[in-house]
């Protein structure tokens, strides 16, 4: 009889920090200990805070430990397992004025002010079991509308909800159903769903394929009956293979059972899904190139109109939705429209799940309410930047995305809010960045990344992208002028208005928000020839503060191309010409003596 | 799956197997299983609580967890019942089939086995 569940984190994060060989051990112990009768192993998805990896939590106390290793294991057993005592310095401790109190997951700030829907099943249930999605109402808004609604009525409840594309343009869910709906049973038609996700920083995609992968299944049969289809296709990137193996085991278990496949619940419907690896290119992500990707052709967007809804996969109708947007389409279901709709702000109903990473003392994966403010979500749910360091901005959205500055902080997150201030909520990356970070620089990270997955069908993103870079090059390495400040917007705008897909449209949007934002940044560049957070290495000097060089020649010793001369307890100097900026100096030198300017 | 049916009966089958990931319920269930515990027989005295507590259906309202010593280790295996707003009751010298009653009448009927209790034990 089992009298206690061990969830242990199998997502991607964890699994790379050591979950695997944690569980390994524990079951190792438990057989040792005569205990396999009485504890189970649970492996989940992603708990969200995927920085303290491995996490680990015991039921039914709920005790949250987190980083634990393989040698923590046996400990756990033997205290906590057997005896009933948790193992107070594996405990997660949250600080709390000068105290530190061992906290469960779900009271801590992190998850407080969270609002699980679309992740609701993430870290709960065993993604390979399809009776544990089951057990939490899995499958039933399936059975809900196969039984008890009409396809016209499924359509009427999206609309209903005001739920909107988590994958970056925020379309309306409904409405693209609506559109592919007409002659039901008279054409072939397609559901889609895009896994495709290829943002730097962005993973909240990945965490529900492979915490939650039937509710994606679910919510495609769902689309399937709304519009008339009997045939879905996952595109999911190669590189999530954790992913990959889960929805291959769920589109199995859910053959097995029924679930999938002809005549669901005896109601005549037949609905099947079948999975696409994408080889890596983030211009797949593109509705129409990665239409054109499964059709077996070389991944390239196309213009529209034709939207897909009226020609989409192999010419026929198809809808396609992002896997977040599926993942709460079951709870709009069973729990209705108005329940959905009561979440978010005026025209950006329901949750999102953002991606929280960069210069931020929580990293990981958060679900809030759409609306939430951008305070919140640094300072409480994401517990500020760390080593106290200020905030400067927060860039979202990834390539396509803009950078928001420390100004403009309590501003909502909602689709409209974001738009207006030259960004968007995108695909839901978010990256926290502190004084250290040059935005000039970071524009730079955002444009090469486009610039390498140009896919180069058409002249204004492929040479616009490059051209662009160059002109930032410019700037970067000291040999820019102002006039090239207006050059950039002039050649921004221009790849916007004729780039053919979104990857073009958005490309110069990191540009164009730094260069809104922190336009002294570029200027302090252009002008005084400086990088005011000393990361452009041009830009940069290394110097040695006379009256605290004690000349112990350490870094003399450790600079790599012999810049720094100077005799045995005498001030040493760097020569400029010689030095390659590699930071080695300044990092050995015990005295601080060698600073950045 | 040809009815919805199967899916509940499914659903229900599965539902007491995730409910302990909920966390605590309402009644609280503490074996004591430190060493003196376990050497009086205290891992059998739980297995027979989380069984029973599932036989009779509780598992949404009881949880059965275990804790170390409380200091009573001749009167071992001790069990501690916690309920909210109600004293808690305290049995001693547990056994296996004395679970059984301890689940029907107390958990289940609301009514205490007194002559199990730590106040009514004599040597």
């Amino acid at each position: 009889m089992i009298r206690s569940h061990v969830l242990i984190c199998g997502g991607t994060g964890c699994t790379s920090s050591g979950s695997m060989a944690v569980r390994e051990a524990l079951q190792k112990e438990l057989e040792a200990k005569g205990l396999t009768e009485e504890i189970k192993i649970v492996t989940t998805g992603c708990f969200g805070l995927c920085a303290l990896g491995p996490v680990m939590i015991v039921y039914p106390d709920g005790t949250f430990y987190s980083m634990v290793k393989p040698e923590d294991v046996a400990e756990i057993v033997e205290e906590h397992l057997l005896k009933g005592r948790p193992v107070a310095r594996l405990e997660y401790h949250e600080k709390s004025g000068d105290h530190h109190i061992p906290t469960s997951l779900s009271e801590t700030q992190f998850y407080k002010k969270q609002h699980r829907v679309a992740l609701r099943n993430c870290g709960v249930i065993n993604p390979e079991d399809i009776n544990e999605y089951i057990a939490v109402d899995g499958y039933r808004a399936l059975g809900k509308v196969l039984t008890e609604m009409t396809p016209d009525e499924v359509i009427q409840t999206m609309l209903d909800s005001g739920l909107r594309g988590r994958g970056g343009a925020g379309f309306p869910t409904g409405l693209k159903w609506k559109f592919a709906s007409g002659n039901r049973g008279k054409v072939q038609k397609y559901v889609c769903c895009n896994a495709d996700e290829g943002d730097p920083g962005a993973f909240m995609d990945r965490s529900i394929l492979e915490g939650d992968p039937h509710a994606v299944l679910e919510a495609m049969a769902i689309a399937g009956y709304a519009i008339g289809s009997d045939q879905g296709y996952i595109y999911v990137r190669a590189e999530y293979p954790i992913a990959i193996h889960r929805l291959e085991i769920a589109i199995k278990q859910a053959h097995e059972l029924g679930l999938l496949g002809k005549d669901i619940f005896g109601t005549g419907f037949d609905f099947d899904v079948q999975l696409r690896f994408g080889a890596g290119a983030f211009v797949c992500g593109e509705e129409t190139a990665l239409m054109t990707s499964i059709e077996g052709n070389r991944g390239e967007p196309r213009p529209r109109p034709p939207f897909p809804a009226v020609k989409g996969l192999f010419a026929q109708p198809t809808i396609l939705n992002n896997v977040e947007t599926y993942a709460n389409i079951p709870q709009i279901i069973l729990k209705g429209a108005q329940w959905f709709a009561s979440m978010g702000s005026e025209k950006s109903k329901g949750t999102k799940v953002f991606a929280l990473g960069g210069k931020i003392t929580n990293t990981g994966l958060i679900e809030i309410p759409m609306g939430t403010s951008l305070r919140e979500i640094i300072y409480d749910i994401g517990g500020g930047v760390p080593n106290g360091k200020k905030l400067k901005a927060v860039q979202t959205g990834g390539p396509s995305g803009g950078c928001i500055p420390a100004s403009l902080i309590d501003t909502p997150v909602d689709y409209e809010s974001l738009a207006a201030i030259g960004s968007i909520i995108g695909s839901g990356g978010m990256i926290v960045m502190d004084e250290d970070n040059c935005m000039v620089d970071i524009a730079k990270f955002f444009l090469e990344f486009t610039v390498d997955e140009s896919c180069g069908k058409c002249t204004a993103c492929r040479v616009g992208t490059r051209r662009l870079l160059e002109l930032l090059d410019k700037v970067i390495s000291g040999n820019g002028e102002l006039e090239d400040l207006d050059k950039m917007e002039q050649l921004a705008m221009y790849i916007k208005t004729n780039s053919l897909c979104g990857l073009g449209q958005t490309a110069p949007n990191p540009v164009l928000s730094t260069l809104k934002y922190f336009r002294d940044e570029y200027i302090a560049h252009i002008v005084d020839k400086k990088c005011p957070a000393h990361v452009c290495k041009k830009l940069v000097r290394y110097k040695i503060v006379e009256d605290k060089c004690r000349g112990c020649t350490k870094c003399a010793r450790n600079c790599p191309v012999n810049a720094i001369s100077g005799a045995v307890k005498q001030v040493h100097t760097i020569d400029q010409q010689k030095c390659i900026k590699c930071g080695a100096c300044m990092s050995g030198c015990a005295f601080k003596a060698i600073v950045k300017e | 799956m040809k009815s919805l049916a199967e899916l509940a009966a499914i659903r229900e089958k599965m539902k007491d197997k995730v409910a302990i990931r909920k966390g605590l319920g309402q009644v609280r269930v503490v074996v004591g299983m430190g060493t003196c515990g376990i050497a009086a027989g205290a891992r059998s005295v739980l297995s027979a609580f989380v069984e029973k507590v599932s036989e009779a259906g509780l598992s949404d309202k009881v949880t059965v967890t275990q804790t170390g010593c409380v200091g009573n280790c001749q009167l071992e295996p001790v069990v501690e019942v916690f309920e909210d707003g109600k004293e808690k009751v305290t049995y001693v010298k547990m056994t296996a089939e004395k679970v059984s009653e301890v689940v029907e009448q107390h958990l289940k009927g609301g009514k205490v086995v007194e002559q199990y209790t730590i106040e009514n034990y004599k040597d």
